[in-house]
């Protein structure tokens, strides 16, 4: 019991098993985050004491981990979540960190007819209309094409692919030639529904530059490969659905250089 | 050109900022001439919405005249005279074509923060936080309107501002809260909340069949007010009198039909639960005060109907489920689907069987905001409806 209570610092960062929900993580971080730093700016023995609980807090909502619930046998951590944590987990190990291979899987479900979708898409053109990292894609014959996407820094990186599979209206299958700077394939599946529209799934399948790690370096930076191809699939339905993509870049603000306080 | 802009909690400035441009098809840029400040703007002046940044332009509730339309719009032109509805929507998605406007799949560009913080996103809105979308508000003296051949309505030019100004929130607010009461021959609605919106829903509640409407505040010029303007309200001063035995009391110990909940995530109140709400959301620990709610829940009638056109954002503590389940309610509740609503309340001011200045307390220029928001803010029992001119 007392060796329990006695775990260090590092011991509490490692364990990375959640047995707190996402909501409450979300909420404990944040809370956790604005009492340590109202304690610190109090500076105070009050101060000290809430910035010691703020800390604890965001610790709680960072790693997921809770050790009061620890200590009262309590897991709130929801079963996807760490079932998602496991596979990140062992595809991590299995792959090594420098040849990890990301497979990302997303399905949207669009308000339009599966042969209108299936007819946009074909058009491997249409491509970076919608999915932000591709700078071009120019078809040079029938089942190929040559893709050019941004990668960091004002780069590009460049491959040949070729449709490997496709039933119209249902199904297009893709995968990148030999010799490709990042070897990928895809698939985009369009379900029809009774009254909903289509469901569009995709899977895509990639060598992350760097691997697994590459993998999660980008993720700090917020360039998570599965919110990447959402993002790209919500741009999709937005665009055949409404005919655009909103944006709110560009727009005013008080934040640009030039405002100023209005003589009034 | 001039425009309201949040730069922290109870700090907003008029600040001079590029004028706004074309930045999608459907977009329409309109030169405004009323916008308003609601009561939820005070959610964002006292730092209660959470993802605002500094130097956002605040506003959600405009009207003006169009200067400028996108290539995609093809039902407005220069000049149009047209009030904004402050949801965004796309009209073609599966929720627009269900006239749930205010769920719109394709208005907010940045779902990502409601779809973490509430399953999935609802529609953008203007001038309401980055969990909205981060549009530019319309507290200004020009506004970028999105999906401009959807949400604008055109008004006459011989028709006065002030008349239809408040179809871009409040009215249809206000309305859609009585008609999710499913008012029948006979029922009393209680209202909580006699600002504008709960203004406009006693108003409402009568043109859909009200019997009885019974306010409940503690802002007895407000109270007082809706006693003028209405016949056959009833008003509870909180304060002053227990809310429940009132009720009871009013409605030959039967519990009001249904009721509204017009004060949202803000609610004052002296009983424990309220103390308990302001120390927890002091401390981070809640986000909202939902006193009001809790207690419409308590009073509503068995088998009633509780509707919320008051705002809320985040969690709630201690919500009365089992009253809400053993007397078997019907909660309704959500933002406003505007696009569905402003045809027929424009139809009705036409007709005259409604003008909605009657809310109306304040009328100052744009470049007065800080006064008017801090005088809102404070001075709620005169305060009680601002009208801003650019």
């Amino acid at each position: 019991m007392k060796q329990n209570q006695e775990k260090s610092i590092t011991d509490i960062l490692t364990n990375m098993n959640t047995n707190v929900s996402p909501t409450e993580r979300v909420v404990s971080a944040t809370a956790g985050g604005a009492l340590l730093a109202y304690g610190i700016k109090r500076g105070d023995t009050f101060g000290i004491l809430l910035s010691i609980v703020g800390g604890g807090l965001a610790l709680r909502g960072a790693t997921g981990h809770c050790q009061v619930y620890d200590a009262m046998d309590i897991d709130k951590g929801e079963a996807p979540t760490n079932k998602r944590l496991a596979n990140k987990k062992s595809a991590t190990y299995q792959n090594g960190l420098l040849s990890g291979k990301v497979h990302v899987k997303k399905s949207l479900t669009i308000n339009k007819s599966q042969a209108e979708l299936y007819a946009f898409w074909r058009n491997f053109e249409n491509l970076p209309k919608f999915m932000a990292h591709l700078e071009s894609v120019k078809t040079t014959d029938g089942n190929k094409s040559h893709w050019v996407a941004k990668a960091p820094m004002g780069t590009t990186v460049e491959w040949d692919a070729e449709i490997t599979s496709e039933q119209e209206n249902e199904r297009i299958g893709w995968k990148s030639l030999e010799g490709a700077d990042i070897p990928n394939s895809g698939v985009v599946e369009f379900k029809p529904t009774t009254n909903r529209g289509t469901e569009v799934k995709v899977t895509l399948t990639y060598e992350a530059p760097g691997g697994a790690l590459g993998a999660m370096f980008a993720k700090l930076f917020g360039e998570e490969p599965s919110q990447q191809v959402y993002g790209d699939l919500y741009r999709f339905k937005s665009l055949m659905e409404s005919g655009e993509v909103i944006s709110v870049e560009g727009q005013s603000s008080g934040r640009e250089p030039q405002a100023k306080k209005a003589a009034a | 050109m001039k425009a309201v802009c949040w730069m922290g909690k109870e700090d907003v400035r008029v600040l001079n900022v590029p004028d706004p441009k074309i930045l999608n098809e459907r977009d329409a840029i309109i030169k405004i001439t009323r916008t308003a400040i609601c009561g939820s703007d005070l959610h964002l002046y006292n730092g209660y919405i959470p993802s605002m940044m500094q130097g956002d332009i605040l506003g959600h509730e405009f009207m003006g005249e169009v200067v400028e339309t996108g290539k995609g719009v093809s039902n407005l032109k220069q000049g149009d005279k047209v009030v904004v509805p402050f949801t965004i929507a796309c009209g073609n998605c599966f929720f627009c074509q269900h006239e749930m406007y205010s769920v719109c799949d394709n208005s907010n560009p940045k779902p990502e923060g409601q779809e973490t913080a509430y399953g999935f996103a609802g529609s953008g809105l203007f001038g309401f936080s980055h969990l909205m979308g981060g549009f530019a508000g319309g507290q200004a003296e020009y506004a970028r309107v999105p999906f401009a051949d959807v949400g604008p309505i055109k008004v006459p030019d011989s028709i006065e501002d002030e008349k239809v100004l408040f179809l871009s929130d409040i009215f249809p607010t206000g309305f859609m809260a009585a008609e999710n009461c499913n008012i029948q021959e006979g029922d009393t609605v209680a209202i909580w909340g006699a600002g504008p919106v709960g203004q406009f829903a006693t108003k409402s509640a009568f043109m859909l069949g009200a019997e009885k409407v019974i306010l409940i505040d503690h802002y007895q010029d407000r109270l007082d007010f809706a006693k003028a303007n209405n016949e056959n309200v009833e008003t509870i001063n909180f304060d002053d009198t227990e809310v429940h035995d009132k009720l009871k009391d009013l409605t030959g110990g039967r519990g009001p039909d249904s009721c509204i909940d017009a004060v949202g995530l803000e609610s004052h109140g002296t009983t424990p639960d309220a103390i308990l709400d302001r120390v927890k959301a002091a401390v981070f620990l809640a986000t909202d005060r939902p006193h009001a709610l809790r207690q419409a829940i308590f009073c509503v009638r068995k088998g009633g109907t509780v509707s919320i056109p008051g705002a809320y954002g985040g969690f709630m503590d201690k919500f009365p489920i089992g009253a809400a389940f053993n007397k078997g309610l019907t909660f309704k509740m959500g933002q406003t689907h505007m696009q569905a609503y402003m045809p027929k309340l424009l139809a009705a001011v036409e007709e005259g069987k409604i003008d909605p200045s009657f809310v109306i307390s304040h009328r100052l220029d744009l470049s007065e905001a800080p006064t008017a928001y801090d005088s809102f803010n404070n001075l709620k029992n005169d305060w009680r409806k601002v009208v801003l001119k650019p």
